[in-house]
């Protein structure tokens, strides 16, 4: 369990990006931070791994003060997955994915598996082992990331808006491949995104926040859409709502459901209906 | 008139008589020992600049008024100083501080030049500031330092021209010596053979750069290959250009 407790960060230039944030993230399951941009998402997501120390306040990873963590020592038994990647670009994927295996002193050749296991795992295609990062298209540079990301086999794996730059189809596989990934291995996954969509799909729970890292509201997607806390959620996820609140049309005789944007969102499936046999 | 063939004459017996070999030998020598002196002093300077992102405008300032300096006035200066009998020493001074704002410039503008995003995510995915620096940021610098090095060895082996002032050889002995004599033949000799010297080293440059482009790609060109597996070079991205409008 990550546990923040009355954390805040001041940056140097004297930027309160969080004020008095506290949260529990459950393990094994994912959190995604959602808000808009400069909420302090990716301030608060790097305070896990010591990128950031917060001024005030402790973050605890089962039970200990990560502040008595060397960071180093600490980043290497979290992974870590950025929005363009962040992966070395005169290393070749494999090499990319071992990066850190090779720094803990596992032998090339173990790394070297392990890392091609890893493309497996991630939907990666092992002929692409021995290209350089600039020879992928964008997807599957975040695939690399996701790889590398794991090749430590951490508890947690941090993710700060890995598929932003991706276009949407794509976006859309890697979402999927991340629900597979947490259903298979059951990380502690903690995603920062600003697509309230995304945050829907993906978390088990949502935190959605406003300026200075304040939690607006917390719960599980449908809990959100059905009560959202205040007006500023009710806009926020007011797209989504609009999309996602369903009507029935009939045609024929058939019931449609119509999504709030008009369009049809499927067929409703009626008693003993000849769809769902097969 | 025939100063071309008279220059050539000049320069074959130069070259038979075995005195390019001495003469060079003395060049090099001046040259590459200083570059490698800068070297020494100039990149670790430039690489904790560059790595922390920390006292830039010194250097800036540093390296500006170094420039200013004239080579030839400065070892004269340094003899006087350390004395004649010394006198490579100050040499030596004189072509380091030519050397080193070039150098120092190279090394901490190639780590400068590096993606922030690359340097962030490797430390946070647990590289220390040290492997940060030597698996990261040094290769992928690695050719702008080549760059700084390139215009410190030309500088510098122009320059050692003059260390025949203080009598201590080089190609620019022959040459120093021919001018008061008005032997034109030899003046023009030595010092087609000291453009030729340097045009040499500065293709031998040229060609680290060409492998380094090979070796490291930097991902400063987004580049795809036709084919898996292989790694376009500079080259066959030129080649393939033209085909593929
Ligand atoms: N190193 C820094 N120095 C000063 N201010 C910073 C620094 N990093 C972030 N900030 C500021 O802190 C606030 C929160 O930034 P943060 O990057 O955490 O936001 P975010 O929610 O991740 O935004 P985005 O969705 O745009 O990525 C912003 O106002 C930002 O300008
Ligand atoms: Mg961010």
């Amino acid at each position: 369990m990550i546990e923040f407790r009355e954390v805040s960060k001041r940056f140097a230039d004297g930027t309160l990006a969080v004020d008095g944030f506290s949260l529990q993230i459950p393990p094994h399951s994912t959190t995604v931070l959602v808000g808009s941009s400069g909420s302090g998402k990716t301030t608060l997501l790097r305070m896990i791994n010591r990128m950031v120390d917060p001024t005030e306040g402790t973050v605890e990873i089962d039970g200990e003060d990560i502040a008595t963590v060397e960071p180093v020592k600490l980043r290497r038994r979290i992974g870590y997955v950025m929005q363009n990647s962040g992966l070395l670009p005169h290393r070749r994927v494999i090499d990319n994915i071992a990066t850190v295996p090779r720094l803990t002193g596992v032998p090339k050749a173990a790394a070297h598996e392990r890392a091609l296991e890893l493309m497996d795992v991630v939907g990666l295609d092992r002929s692409l082992a021995r290209r350089y990062p600039n020879q992928l298209s964008g997807g599957q540079q975040q695939r690399v990331g996701v790889a590398r990301g794991l090749a430590v086999d951490p508890n947690i794996l941090l993710m700060d808006e890995p598929f932003g730059a991706v276009d949407p189809i794509v976006r859309a596989e890697l979402q999927q491949e991340v629900l597979r990934l947490q259903r298979e291995l059951g990380k502690t996954i903690v995603f920062v995104t600003h697509d309230i969509d995304e945050a829907f799909l993906l978390g088990d729970r949502i935190v959605l926040l406003e300026t200075g890292g304040r939690i607006v509201q917390t719960g599980t997607a449908e809990e959100i859409l059905a009560e959202p806390a205040n007006d500023f959620v009710a806009e926020f996820v007011g797209a989504a709502r609009g999309k996602r609140a369903l009507h029935e049309e009939r045609i024929g005789d058939r019931t449609v459901l119509v999504d709030g944007l008009g369009q049809p969102a499927g067929v409703l499936d009626s008693e003993g209906g000849s769809e769902a046999g097969g | 008139m025939d100063l071309i063939g008279a220059t050539l004459a000049w320069i074959a017996g130069f070259v038979g008589s075995g005195e390019l070999w001495q003469r060079l030998g003395e060049h090099l020598t001046y040259t590459f020992g200083s570059v490698l002196i800068a070297l020494v002093i100039a990149v670790p300077i430039g690489y904790l600049i560059g790595h922390t992102g920390k006292g830039r405008e010194l250097a800036v300032g540093i390296t500006g008024a170094a420039r200013a300096l004239p080579s030839f006035g400065l070892m004269l200066l340094l003899v006087s100083l350390v004395g004649v009998v010394q006198r490579p020493i100050a040499a030596y001074a004189a072509f380091v501080i030519l050397a080193v704002p070039s150098i120092l410039a190279g090394a901490y503008s190639g780590i400068q030049a590096i993606d922030k995003t690359t340097v962030d995510a490797a430390r946070a995915i647990g590289m220390t500031e040290w492997q940060i620096l030597w698996k990261v940021e040094a290769p992928l610098g690695l050719r702008l330092l080549v760059g700084g090095i390139r215009s410190a060895t030309l500088q510098v082996v122009a320059t050692v021209t003059l260390a025949a002032y203080i009598n201590l050889g080089g190609l620019g002995y022959p040459l120093l010596q021919a001018i008061p004599l008005r032997r034109d033949e030899q003046a023009f000799g030595a010092a087609i053979i000291v453009i030729v010297l340097a045009l040499l080293l500065d293709a031998a440059f040229g060609l680290i750069g060409v492998l380094l482009d090979r070796l490291i790609p930097t991902g400063a060109a987004p580049r795809r290959p036709r084919r898996p597996r292989a790694v376009p070079t500079r080259r066959a991205r030129m080649v393939e250009a033209p085909t593929a409008s």
